[in-house]
């Protein structure tokens, strides 16, 4: 089988408590797959140590090479890229320069078509291309952070979380890009607390409970399982209802 | 007091200062990108004052050695890191920065070392032994403990700052030594006489911060360093290395302590162990900036200089104590501005 990323049998643990525990997943080339989970469940520490920022154990498979002993840097150098939780921009440079780091690593040919193409995937961005990072809205540093790490022309971007925080509206506009994405052939692998936006644009999904995979399926699948329905859709219509 | 007494002292303070500036800028640059307090600043401006004093006596200096020495150690845990992908292309470059870079210099130092070698060859070949020498002490002795805190970085500072200082006195004695003024012109405006040395110090001085400040403000490499002072995290995932920001980091700053010695060394005689106050004096500079603020830093390094200057003159037993009094006010406003500051962890 050639997934492009395989993680096999891949457990991660702070000291000695695992958070995550023998986890096995596939993304394919041009797919978007999401991880779903409540809250603790595992999904940033699982982000995490397939990035290289955690140590783990098991295997992680990236293009068809092992990179589970690789850095960071090296992972970033094979095309695999990740969009952290917290953002991690660089606060006190432009947006332009936050962009242009984005393309360390690539030619700047390249690095010209790159920043065309996260401009016209993100208008505002260009608008605010002389804005120092930490000054733009929750909204604008999301897109900057998907945009620093298109920037690098990824084959995977992992995306965790990308509309926490953020207005329906402007997550709307998030999703929509993500699936843009796929039309120009980036695989993305999407952890998100909005279940029911994520299922609708993703391909397949896995469900994370306790450090564990309780679920696998295609999305349509997951979005129709009654017990996912009980306790993650169900949840957001709720929560909705309450606002 | 007398109007010529106290520009000429206001015209000494400010030559020094503006040493003291270099100094401070890159002690903030360093720790900024590095999170390493640098201690052996002042080995490097040893170094590069006693290596460009015994070029202009025609030997070849220690420091070449001490150089290659190090490359070679520097190989060493280059080939141990890279033990699970031996790349061919990746050892080749170890091996080209490691061995190649200190042995061509220590062959070119041998091969122009001579009394009759221009001044400017020594400068040059000064510059790039002392330069040879930070890298290769970044590599060996802070990029394996580049994650640990800033504690333990700033032990490890402390060690190497004895290391190298022991490795001074092998090298050059005990005993001071001088160097050639980089000019012997001398222009006198009214009361006051600028000598070709001073002259150069000013402009060497504002000629760095301009480099420096095109460089981080438009290469790639300078915003890739910036990148990773302001976000370590972020530049791994961008894949910025942070052995490489740091690398980069300790050669400018062990450049920009050989300019400084360089430029101090016609000025006055330089022991072994000379350096160290004079880097400390820049370290006072970068804390009144907070470790964080260049243009703070550059104006303090001035104060300093004219503190000092006005001290020797008045009070020259205290001159030191005046000085690095100066800092004390300083910490007790920061301490009360910012109350109980975690270490960051990353
Ligand atoms: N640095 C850490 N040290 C110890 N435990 C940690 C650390 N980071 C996370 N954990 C624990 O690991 C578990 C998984 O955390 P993780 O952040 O991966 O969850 P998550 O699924 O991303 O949750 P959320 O949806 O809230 O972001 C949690 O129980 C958390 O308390
Ligand atoms: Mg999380």
């Amino acid at each position: 089988m050639s997934a492009l990323l395989q993680v096999t049998d891949v457990s991660v643990a702070y000291g000695k408590v695992e958070a995550v525990r023998a986890v096995t997943l596939a993304v394919a080339a041009n797919e978007i797959v999401t991880i779903i989970g409540a809250n603790g469940a595992g999904k940033t520490t699982l982000l995490n140590a397939v990035m290289g920022i955690l140590p783990l154990k098991g295997d992680v498979a990236f293009a068809g090479e092992s990179i589970a002993r690789h850095d960071i840097e090296d992972r970033v150098a094979a095309g695999l890229s990740l969009v952290p939780e917290h953002r991690e921009l660089f606060a006190t440079m432009t947006v332009e320069d936050n962009l242009q780091l984005g393309a360390f690593r690539i030619v700047k040919a390249v690095a010209a078509q790159s920043f065309e193409r996260v401009y016209s995937l993100f208008p505002k961005l260009k608008e605010r291309r002389s804005q120092l990072a930490g000054t733009l809205s929750g909204g604008e540093q999301q897109m900057l952070a998907m945009g620093r790490a298109l920037m690098g022309a990824p084959k995977l971007l992992m995306l965790d979380e990308p509309s926490l925080g953020l207005a329906p509206i402007i997550v709307a506009d998030i999703f929509r890009t993500v699936s843009e994405l796929k039309a120009a052939g980036v695989s993305v692998l999407l952890v998100e607390q909005n279940a029911k936006a994520a299922l609708r644009i993703a391909d397949r999904a896995y469900v994370m409970e306790l450090g564990e995979f309780v679920l696998d399926g295609t999305a349509s699948e997951i979005a129709a399982n009654a017990q996912v329905e009980a306790s993650y859709l169900g949840f957001s219509h709720a929560e909705k209802g309450a606002v | 007091m007398n109007t010529t007494i106290l520009l000429f002292l206001l015209q000494d303070g400010i030559t020094t200062g503006a040493i003291y500036a270099l100094l401070g800028l890159s002690l903030v640059l360093v720790f900024a990108v590095t999170r390493v307090i640098l201690i052996p600043q002042g080995e490097f401006i040893t170094y590069g004052a006693l290596t460009y004093a015994t070029l202009a006596t025609g030997n070849v200096p220690g420091t070449a050695r001490l150089a290659l020495a190090m490359g070679v150690v520097a190989f060493g845990f280059d080939l141990f890191a890279a033990r699970k992908s031996l790349h061919a292309r990746r050892i080749l470059r170890a091996a080209a920065v490691d061995l190649g870079f200190p042995l061509a210099v220590l062959g070119l130092t041998m091969a122009l070392a001579g009394s009759h070698t221009p001044i400017a060859v020594n400068i040059a070949l000064s510059l790039l032994i002392v330069a040879a020498i930070g890298l290769f002490l970044y590599r060996i002795a802070f990029q394996p403990i580049a994650h640990t805190s800033v504690l333990v970085l700033l032990i490890a500072s402390v060690g190497c700052h004895l290391a190298l200082q022991g490795f001074g006195l092998v090298f050059f004695g005990a005993e001071g030594l001088r160097g050639p003024t980089v000019s012997d012109a001398a222009v006198t405006i009214g009361s006051l006489r600028f000598t070709g040395q001073s002259i150069a110090v000013y402009a060497i001085t504002i000629a760095l911060i301009v480099a420096l400040w095109l460089f981080f403000g438009f290469t790639l490499y300078g915003k890739a360093l910036r990148a990773t002072a302001v976000n370590r995290l972020g530049a791994r995932l961008v894949g910025i290395r942070t052995s490489l920001s740091g690398q980069i980091a300790f050669l400018l700053a062990s450049v920009i302590g050989a300019i400084s010695g360089i430029l101090i060394v016609p000025i006055t005689t330089l022991y072994y162990d000379t350096g160290f106050l004079i880097g400390l004096k820049g370290f006072v500079a970068a804390i009144i900036g907070g470790l964080v603020s260049y243009p703070l830093t550059a104006v303090a390094a001035l104060v300093v200089g004219t503190v000092e200057a006005f001290s020797s003159f008045y009070a020259s037993n205290y001159k030191e104590v005046i000085v690095f009094t100066l800092i004390l006010p300083v910490l007790v406003l920061r301490s009360l501005a910012a109350p109980a500051v975690e270490e960051e962890k990353d």
